[in-house]
């Protein structure tokens, strides 16, 4: 067992010789490292080869770890919204809402009807903008650039949403502690109504175009499958454990954020391969976009942020005329907002699967303890079991069907 | 094609024309033909990373400056582009790709983690990549705008032109190299 | 008749006492600490039990209690989720400082891996029977642990950040 603790290098130098003793195979090891046009982020993976299929391989990551958990231990809660956004940056309204909720429910704030609907609109639109880049990008590692640059102008439509509600495109930031900061524009409105109108037709001429294409196909099915009972042992969550053939979300299991409210289903696939992991990512797209309507249609009307002055910042004219404002203000900015002692474990469905936050709070305004239960960092214990026996092309596909985001796994 | 009036094409350097040939000095031709032909290295490591796809991408397309093709191979890249943090982990990586990249070579840290470490303060983060290797361009951000991006490609592009063919035998260059113990 | 929290903590007071204590609910969530010597056993127990089948195991964390006694310094927090009948449960389990080692639970779970190598590299908490125990996020060469308290976030050695400029002159924030 004292083997692995080794290098790879060194432990697969052994498996060599041996190999070379035995029938004169001469195996190789392959670095595919931390730079790598195919690895959307920076993780290594040194494989054992022999000639193009891989037998054994072992990850390394770590390579951006930014020590977000140590991070939040000095800081208060509305400064770690921001570090909440660079986990899963292809999606960070999801991870903002995430957090939101986590320290709501530890401080025990109700969140009016209004802002719930708000905030599911944006989370599914930011699921919407993380399933843009990996199919198109599971589309590149194929050889089809062209998906890519086409879907990629909608995403920027997305980032102009982001823009009108909450100022940045991409680390957005978003929201505050009982809902958000401002009232959603007229032209955010109008330009989440064109997105709608607009993307659908250009989301199935994607689809078309690689979904029954002959080459893509050929690449994709039975590369990096992975059974159900397997995947669940490993803590795959989100897509990748529905591609297995298990309908377990987070939307549904636990609902969060008046998701209970609305209707749509969840795609399922049948043998976890990366044909599978591509077909339910698109399908949950029109899933999303579903929501998105059904919350519009149903929008209530009322508050954009919930009645809590101790923990949200009136509006500064308040605070320069009115005594009460003043204070409140005061006391937010330097810390002296009642906080319990408590725990607090909340699960969002993120764009990966389940994003959780384990919370611990003493009083004070910031975490005691703060721990993310990062989905990538999860489920790519898998990667190098999955791609066993395979080619190292399949092991390329692979790893980009199964989104790794470098942020979310080192954290 | 396009209207051949709304194309905005470089100007020539200045020189001598006449009848079947142009006089010029040979760094202006050499630095108009370097600038305008850039081969990024995308260095992406996080967020910045995905912000570089969008420049990448056809809105705002770095393509139109010269840097229509990336490559991933150190040998045959112009410029390092470091988008994203970089740990304290990854420097030594960061230092290898610096080095086996061929001479005339720049880099652009992009990005606030890039240039200064950023929102990370933190033991495992790298405060700057200036730590490990020369950089050219700053570009702050977090992440910068693609446009923000293209204005530090293009402020390369003018450190570029105006280089002198013999900077990197001079002296003063392989002083810098030596400060940062790069052969 | 479908499993409920009260079914839970009556099972588990009945087939593991005394090793089993401190039952509470935290935001509907039933909460009991478990020595670290019966932990393998009360987490097999959660998964095979016919009645219990906490099929999924979502997160295993640390955390340092240097202000508590010198038993109770380090503690292990598994989340555990029963997708049968929807119920998640936590269980903690305190380490002393002298000895901070439990048993592994990756031979039930093959998820809890790298969550257990992830908290060794953070706290220095060493986990019996793991297949592969050394650090994952950080440097290998690193001798210190850094999430526990007494480790500063910043770097000490850093020269282009002066710390007063940033208030940070002491345990403040």
């Amino acid at each position: 067992m004292s083997d692995l603790l080794l290098t790879p290098e060194v432990r697969f130098q052994k498996e060599i010789e041996n190999r070379r003793k035995k029938d004169g195979v001469e195996l190789s090891v392959l670095n595919l490292g931390p730079t790598h046009p195919a690895t959307h982020g920076i993780f290594q993976n040194i494989l054992l080869m022999d000639g193009e299929k891989v037998i054994d391989g072992e990850g390394t990551v770590g390579y951006i770890h930014r020590a977000f958990e140590k991070i939040a231990e000095n800081r208060p809660f509305y400064q770690i919204n921001v570090l909440t956004d660079r986990l899963n940056y292809c999606s960070s309204p999801i991870n903002n809402t995430g957090w939101w909720m986590t320290v709501e429910k530890a401080l025990g704030i109700e969140i009016p009807k209004r802002v719930q609907y708000l905030r599911v609109i944006i989370m599914e639109l930011a699921r919407i903008a993380d399933h843009i880049i990996c199919s198109s990008v599971m589309g590149v590692d194929t050889g089809a650039l062209t998906g890519f640059l086409y879907v990629m102008q909608y995403r920027e439509k997305i980032y102009e949403i982001y823009e009108e509600i909450c100022g940045a495109r991409l680390t957005t930031n978003m929201g505050r502690i009982g809902g958000f900061e401002r009232e959603w524009s007229e032209t955010a409105w109008k330009k989440i109504h064109e997105f709608l109108d607009e993307f659908p037709a250009v989301w199935k001429e994607f689809e078309d175009m690689l979904t029954r294409n002959r080459i893509f196909m050929d690449r994709t099915i039975g590369a990096g499958a992975i059974d159900a009972e397997k995947a669940m042992g490993y803590g795959f969550t989100g897509p990748n454990l529905r591609a297995a053939g298990v309908d377990y979300d987070v939307r549904v299991a636990i609902p969060y954020c008046s998701y209970e409210d609305f209707e749509f289903d969840i795609p399922v696939g049948q043998n976890g391969d990366c044909y599978d992991r591509f077909c339910v990512r698109n399908a949950e797209v029109w899933e999303s976009m579903k929501i998105i309507r059904q919350a519009i249609d149903k929008m209530p009307d009322g508050p954009y942020h919930a009645d809590v002055p101790e923990y949200y910042l009136p509006p500064k004219e308040e605070v320069y005329n009115n005594m009460e404002a003043l204070i409140y203000h005061f006391k937010i900015v330097m810390g002296e907002i009642p906080v319990p002692n408590t725990e607090v474990y909340h699960a969002v469905e993120g764009g990966n699967g389940e994003l959780g936050f384990y919370l611990i709070t003493n009083g004070s305004r910031v975490p005691y303890r703060l721990h993310f239960r990062r989905p990538c960092f999860i489920y790519y214990q898998a990667f190098t079991d999955i791609i066993k026996g395979r080619s190292l092309s399949d092991a390329i596909i692979t790893m980009s069907s199964m989104n790794v985001i470098a942020g979310e796994l080192d954290c | 094609m396009s209207n051949s009036k709304s194309v905005k094409t470089v100007n020539p350097p200045e020189g001598y024309a006449g009848e079947g040939f142009f006089a010029t000095k040979l760094s202006d031709v050499v630095g108009l033909a370097r600038a305008n032909s850039l081969w990024p290295l995308p260095f992406a490591t996080s967020c910045c990373g995905i912000e570089y796809m969008a420049t990448m991408a056809a809105t705002y397309d770095i393509g139109r400056f010269g840097s229509e093709r990336m490559s991933f191979s150190p040998r045959q890249a112009d410029m390092l582009l470091v988008m994203g943090t970089i740990s304290k982990k990854m420097a030594p990586i960061l230092r290898q790709v610096y080095e086996q990249m061929a001479e005339p070579r720049w880099v652009i840290a992009v990005g606030a983690c890039a240039c200064t470490g950023g929102v990370f303060d933190t033991y495992s983060v790298l405060q700057g990549i200036d730590k490990v290797i020369p950089v050219d361009v700053y570009v702050p951000g977090c992440p910068p705008r693609p446009e923000q991006i293209l204005d530090g490609i293009l402020e390369l592009q003018e450190i570029v032109k105006n280089e002198s063919v013999r900077r990197r035998s001079s002296k003063e260059y392989q002083d810098l190299l030596n400060s940062y113990n790069i052969k | 008749m479908s499993l409920t929290n009260e079914i839970i903590q009556n099972t588990l007071s009945q087939v593991f006492t005394p090793k089993v204590e401190n039952f509470h609910l935290l935001h509907d969530i039933l909460t009991f600490e478990v020595k670290p010597d019966a932990l393998y056993e009360v987490i097999q127990f959660l998964k095979t039990d016919a009645s219990m089948n906490f099929n999924f195991l979502t997160d295993v964390c640390g955390v340092h209690y240097p202000d508590y006694e010198e038993e109770r310094q380090f503690c292990v927090v598994y989340h555990l989720h029963n997708w049968i009948d929807n119920i998640r449960i936590r269980i903690k389990s305190y380490l002393p400082a002298s000895d901070p080692s439990i048993d592994s639970i990756v031979s039930l779970y093959p998820g809890a891996n790298w969550q257990e190598r992830e908290t060794y590299d953070f706290f220095g908490i060493i986990f019996k029977n793991h297949p592969q125990l050394k650090r994952i996020l950080n440097m290998d060469e690193m001798e210190s642990f850094p999430l526990r308290k007494e480790y500063p976030l910043e770097d000490q050695g850093r020269t282009d950040k002066d710390d007063r400029f940033f208030g940070r002159t002491g345990p403040n924030c």
